[in-house]
């Protein structure tokens, strides 16, 4: 299984999320993000908010938990439409890369809604159908919680990738951290008590961002 | 210390108003009719004495009915401070609004002091055609003081559905909280719900640099603000 885990956790699977960089554009160009250690400092925030509400929910989708009532939960977390159509767009784009590589009945379930799917649910049913477990499913949406913004940082701030690599494997402990506890949230109790951390920055920062005319990234 | 306290709000069967038909609570959970502001119930909570400490457990029911309105406000910043013994404090609030019922939760704000570790709780289930305006305010700390660990949970259900779910961790157990994904540099943050069905949310509107109004899946919007100060924030979440 170990070489279906790192092709769906590879930033070239074809899942459309390197137009993405969950907020990082808003914050630099807000002026709170300059240089590396800002970066890490967001990063950080991230996966201690974003992290366990994607990986919880996309262990809980992977578990066969009805991916429309985790759907109304996604939404009940994202209070910025401009957020939840950043999530729907990456979950429809992962979910026509899932489709081509791990054809399955899995998919049948996806909730049925004019933006897409949300992404973390599309993940959990993409893992399921590749055959991946709870744990490894959580362990990848912890990890795109990361890797998307760190990528973003290069092409944005023009860091050094020796560094960014460096950081990234500081964080490692804390994504294994932040991905084990979400699997025993997903398995803990009803959807309505899945993990809610939220980010008054994130929200702010994804709608100040859909209102530039010219941008990098989608979100 | 443990405290419960309860206000239950009912409609007047005849000739409309509202009418109290419960309003009890211990010490430091204190509840009093003061006078009505713009012609709508209002009771203060009025804090019996400092804190909440670590150690205690406070709990608030508010019941709206049918047709009732009320308004909720506290008189002064409510101060999170550390107990003698490590153990959190915590205060948990349940409101209920019925059909045509409408309540304004408009307390003062929660200062999370150095050391203190808190969780507030609120549970919310507003009906069809219910009416709720509920604000949360929270500082980090007060004057050049660095926070304690704070958790401010709210949970809204419209007509059965989820309709608001957050949840935000300040303080030393919450990697990058202070960081450009989360508050960034402001010490102050808060929100304003409201839920008004009838009315068409509309789309987002950004109120500032820091402030964003947002239409929620559900005939509701919210208001979230991170801002320098307690008053910086009031401006973008004052009543209306």
């Amino acid at each position: 299984m170990d070489t279906t885990l790192l092709l769906l956790a590879d930033g070239r699977f074809p899942a459309g999320g390197h137009a993405h960089s969950s907020g990082l554009e808003a914050a630099v160009a807000a002026g709170r993000v300059a240089g590396l250690a800002e970066v890490e400092a967001f990063l950080r925030g991230r996966l201690t908010t974003a992290g366990p509400v994607a990986a919880a929910f996309a262990a809980a989708a992977c578990q066969g938990i009805s991916p429309a009532v985790l759907d109304v939960e996604l939404d009940a977390r994202t209070p910025s439409p401009a957020a939840r159509l950043a999530s729907r767009r990456q979950g429809r784009a992962l979910l026509r890369a899932g489709r081509a590589t791990w054809p399955s009945a899995r998919y049948d379930d996806v909730p049925h809604h004019p933006d897409g799917c949300h992404q973390p649910i599309a993940l959990g049913l993409t893992a399921a159908a590749a055959g991946l477990t709870a744990e490894q499913t959580a362990l990848v949406a912890a990890y795109g919680v990361l890797t998307g913004p760190a990528s973003a940082a290069v092409r944005l701030l023009g860091l050094d990738p020796y560094q960014v690599q460096a950081m990234l494997a500081r964080l490692a402990t804390a994504c294994d951290e932040i991905s084990s506890d979400a699997v025993a949230a997903a398995a803990g109790g009803p959807p309505s008590d899945l993990p809610s951390a939220s980010a008054p920055l994130a929200d702010i920062h994804a709608e100040t961002h859909a209102t530039w005319e010219v941008r990098l990234f989608a979100s | 210390m443990r405290a419960y306290a309860r206000v239950t709000a009912q409609a007047v069967k005849r000739g409309g108003g509202t009418v109290l038909t419960e309003l009890r609570g211990d010490s430091p959970l204190l509840l009093r009719r003061t006078h009505d502001e713009d012609g709508i119930v209002t009771v203060h909570l009025v804090g019996g004495a400092a804190g909440p400490l670590g150690g205690d457990e406070l709990r608030l029911d508010v019941v709206v009915g049918s047709g009732a309105a009320l308004r909720l406000r506290s008189v002064a910043a409510s101060i999170a401070l550390p107990g003698r013994a490590a153990a959190p404090s915590q205060f948990t609030v349940t409101a209920r609004v019925a059909s045509g019922g409408s309540l304004q939760w408009l307390p003062e704000p929660t200062v999370a002091a150095a050391r203190c570790r808190h969780n507030a709780y609120a549970s919310i289930d507003v009906a069809e055609e219910a009416d709720l305006l509920w604000r949360d305010e929270l500082i980090c700390g007060r004057y050049a003081e660095t926070p304690g660990s704070l958790t401010m949970s709210t949970s809204v259900a419209y007509a059965g559905a989820p309709l608001l779910r957050q949840c935000l961790r300040v303080g030393p157990d919450a990697d990058g909280w202070a960081g450009p994904a989360v508050l960034g540099a402001a010490k102050a943050t808060g929100s304003l719900l409201q839920v008004h069905p009838g009315i068409s949310a509309g789309g987002p509107i950004v109120l500032g640099p820091t402030a964003v109004r947002t239409p929620l899946r559900g005939p509701a919007t919210l208001t979230t603000v991170v801002a320098d100060d307690a008053h910086a924030l009031r401006a973008y979440l004052g009543r209306r």
